[in-house]
């Protein structure tokens, strides 16, 4: 690869630059160092910099262009060298620079300071890339397949040889259903557990249950993935299911929804914590000493005061539900359905992203690029709950600092 | 006096209520209290249930996968099968296929079975030859080609046997559902009960599992988690050299520098939703960008690793700022009072102060890279991979796993065995979650300060 020979050896550029300016500004400054406007390190530093910078400038160019095939890969070799050469004028100029007056501390924390500025806008990139990838492939959907059909079509039978029926509304129905099982799950159990950790229990009691609760946040999603698959799943179906005559899968609606709630318990009950320990002492202290007992403290007091805290808690922990995928891949099964039986097997949105994108993808078929529309349907779900919820916890915050 | 009735006799009135016996109103209120603490109660009680029941599944399930048959017993390697040409000449003698070889090792496993006096009714050739893996024959010819000299010789040998035999030993398979098995038999499983008796069949630790790369679908017993270590190894190497430099250089300018302005709203608002993106959607910008755009190479540990750091990117930032923002601003004024510019200030002050608390964040922010799942099954790390990847910066590029997809993989395959095989990866994996997490709390314990 020439360019990691380029990018090697600009930085061993860079590192002779910065010996010689050090070297150069102390010969410059003679015996007395205090006629340098900026410490020696400085000069070197700014040399460093003057030759490293265009290097890196021209090689991040050459691979824009490259990626948007209009530079063609044998010109790479030639890149390395202009960068080179690029690097060795800056380190020319830069040297040519020093001197008693010059302000070399100022220039490279100008530097220093378009890199941090640059380096905090990635994560705007990082969005502008999700938005123009998804929007993009998107239209390139919407030109083959009906949006309208996408939008409202009620089946999705996706096939090879095209002709497919690719509606979202079984995918989307089984992504709320799942997750709404998951909230009935997560929302009650972490809260209660969130209150009695707060206002009940003993200093032993929390020391115990509050790690092991964050060890549940720990835990990657694919083992809880693997956890449906292979103990709720078939728990489910032979315990339950089976003898209720309900069905014979294994993954099902609710093995998918159960699990994905217990996910979701650390991370409800954290958000609960911080939002019942934001409402003020004083108020609790109020309803004590009119005589109420501790939970009619927090149920008339405290959790009113803390409702749009709790809203907001709720909303993030569905987008988080929404959002997951290994859970319901291994838990929910793949069969998209529109029905009520919980003990069916169904399928979400991100299940199908991700089987109609794993394997060999053939980027010009509407079975493939609906991926890309179904993407962009979650990213807009999540961000905006995401936002209504930010929102909502930001406006509460407020109220009480 | 009033007109109001008196009580008859000049007993004194029966007061309504006394503080010593509660009413039904107290009662009840108090009963009410009792529940709702037993609720709270109950919640962390199926919150570590829970926790418990998962955790003793995958390790009771996955427990088998770091133990494995092994038959042993001798095997002569007949020369002219091996090295017909009879030089002992490496390069020649591995143009003689891996078939061969498992003609060599059926003999010696018939060999063994006779001489050890076994007598069980309507055992069939097959159920001998299959006892031994599929993989044990490539295993023998890749230790004959390493060292020539033994072809002629009788050498002992330790092989795998056939996952399904294993499997017995684990009590995944029995008597009954082997009746019902293609691949083995009733008799089949008495031949390893009387040869684990003369023992000649061990189970001992298995290091393989661990150190061998992927297996293919008849072969569960062969199958590692080595390929899927190096590839994870990668792609946290890449996303501590992106996502740390690029994430605390973030947090210095948006804490210490940045103007309270739109542009900065943006970037914080923007921030904070990056963080609840879903992982897949930074899947398929990954497939989109990185594969389809910039033309990288699929299930390569450097798109890996660039996924990945976008998506911890936000983790690290936000824990990072708040490292910044403890270190009081007294520490500042004074940098600045003694004549250092902001810069300086920062760099020199305030970042070595905040670095405890930068680095249990990042470690944090790693763990959760390590354990994602979503967005590398867009990129195509789920393709089989047996060959283990270059030593960087070319193996960054070359087809590897990862840890949690090689899990998601093995779950995919018919036979069970790779459900034992996927919960020991899950071990391995939590193995180095908790490591990671253990550093990240001794850190706190040990570096951090209170102001």
């Amino acid at each position: 690869m020439p360019l990691s020979w380029a990018l090697l050896a600009s930085l061993l550029l860079a590192v002779a630059g910065y010996l010689i300016g050090r070297s150069r500004a102390f010969a410059v400054a003679g015996s007395d160092i205090r006629s340098l406007h900026s410490r020696p390190i400085y000069h070197g530093a700014s040399v460093a910099l003057m030759t490293l910078t265009p290097a890196i400038i021209v090689m991040i160019a050459a691979s824009l262009l490259r990626m948007a095939k209009a530079l063609s890969p044998e010109a790479v070799g030639l890149v390395g060298l202009l960068a080179l050469a690029a690097g060795i004028a800056g380190l020319g100029w830069g040297i040519t620079r020093i001197g008693a007056g010059y302000q070399a501390r100022n220039v490279v924390e100008r530097i220093v300071m378009g890199v941090l500025i640059f380096c905090s806008s990635i994560a705007i990139l990082t969005t502008a890339g999700i938005v123009l990838s998804l929007i993009f492939e998107t239209g390139h959907f919407f030109q083959k397949y009906n949006w309208l059909d996408f939008f409202l079509g009620t089946e999705w039978t996706p096939r090879f040889q095209g002709n497919s029926a690719l509606g979202i509304l079984p995918l989307l129905w089984g992504t709320l259903y799942i997750s709404l099982i998951a909230l009935l799950v997560a929302v009650p159990i972490g809260m209660f557990a969130a209150i009695y950790m707060s206002e009940y229990a003993s200093k032993r009691v929390r020391g115990i249950a509050k790690p092991a609760i964050e060890v549940l946040a720990g835990i990657p999603t694919i083992v809880y993935g693997l956890f449906a698959l292979i103990t709720v799943g078939p728990m489910l179906r032979d315990y339950f299911a089976q003898p209720l005559g309900l069905g014979n899968s294994g993954s099902s609606v609710l093995t998918a929804g159960l699990v994905m709630g217990i996910m979701l318990i650390p991370f409800v009950s954290s958000l609960s914590d911080d939002i019942i320990n934001a409402v003020p002492q004083s108020m609790r202290d109020g309803a004590l000493g009119l005589g109420s007992t501790p939970s009619e403290t927090i149920r008339q007091v405290v959790l009113p005061a803390a409702l749009p805290g709790v809203v907001g808690a709720v909303l993030l922990a569905a987008s988080r539900a929404i959002g997951e995928t290994m859970i319901v891949v291994l838990g929910a099964g793949a069969a998209a359905k529109l029905g009520l039986n919980p003990f069916e097997a169904m399928t979400t949105i991100t299940v199908k992203i991700v089987s109609q994108l794993t394997g060999d993808n053939d980027f010009a078929a509407p079975e493939t690029l609906v991926a890309f529309a179904l993407g962009l349907t979650l990213f807009v779900i999540t961000l905006g709950l995401n936002i209504v919820a930010l929102y909502i916890v930001r406006k509460y915050r407020e109220q009480y600092e | 006096m009033t007109d109001l009735p008196m009580p008859q006799s000049g007993a004194a009135p029966v007061p309504k209520s006394s503080l010593m016996v509660a009413d039904t109103r107290t009662r009840r209120r108090n009963a009410a209290e009792k529940r709702f603490r037993l609720y709270g109660a109950g919640a962390i009680g199926v919150a570590l249930i829970a926790l418990v029941v998962l955790l003793t599944s995958i390790i009771g399930g996955g427990a088998g996968a770091f133990r494995q048959t092994y038959l042993s017993i001798p095997v002569a390697l007949d020369a002219e099968t091996l090295d017909p040409k009879g030089n002992r000449n490496p390069d020649e003698m591995s143009k003689v296929l891996t078939l061969s070889y498992g003609k060599v090792l059926d003999r010696a496993v018939d060999a063994a079975v006779g001489s050890s006096e076994i007598e069980i009714t309507d055992l069939s050739e097959k159920d001998i030859s299959s006892l031994v893996s599929k993989e044990a024959s490539a295993q023998l010819r890749n230790r004959v080609l390493a060292d020539p000299e033994l072809v002629g010789q009788t050498v002992d040998v330790n092989v795998l046997v056939n996952g399904r035999i294993d499997g017995y030993f684990k009590g995944r398979v029995t008597m009954e559902s082997a009746a019902a098995d293609a691949n083995t038999s009733p008799q089949q499983l008495m031949l390893a009960d009387a040869l684990k008796e003369q023992g000649m069949l061990v189970t001992r630790f298995n290091w393989n599992f661990i150190t061998n790369p992927d297996a293919s679908d008849q072969r569960p017993e062969a199958a590692g988690v080595g390929v899927a270590i190096l590839g994870s190894f990668y792609m946290m190497l890449v996303v501590l050299l992106l996502a740390v430099p690029i994430g605390v250089a973030a947090s210095i300018y948006l804490e210490e520098f940045a103007p309270k302005n739109r542009w900065t709203d943006v970037i914080e608002v923007n921030i904070s939703n990056l963080a609840a993106v879903p992982s897949i959607v930074f899947g398929i910008l990954g497939l989109a960008a990185f594969i389809n755009f910039a033309g990288l190479p699929q299930s390569a540990p450097v798109v890996g690793g660039l996924v990945l750091t976008l998506m911890t990117l936000p983790t690290i930032i936000i824990s990072t700022r708040a490292a910044l923002k403890a270190v009081p601003p007294s520490i500042r004024d004074a940098a600045l009072g003694v004549g250092a510019s902001r810069m300086q200030s920062v760099f020199h002050h305030v970042l070595p102060l905040a670095m405890p608390g930068i680095l249990t964040g990042t470690i944090i922010g790693l763990a959760q890279a390590l354990g994602e799942t979503a967005p590398l099954l867009l990129i195509g790390m789920v393709a089989f991979v047996r060959e283990f990847p270059a030593a960087p910066p070319e193996g960054l590029f070359d087809p590897a796993s990862a840890l949690p997809v090689q899990v998601y993989n093995w779950t995919q395959r018919a036979d069970p065995a790779f459900v034992e095989r996927a919960s020991g990866a899950i071990i391995v994996l939590l193995i180095f979650l908790f490591c990671m997490n253990l550093l990240a709390i001794f850190l706190r314990r040990r570096f951090e300060r209170r102001w």
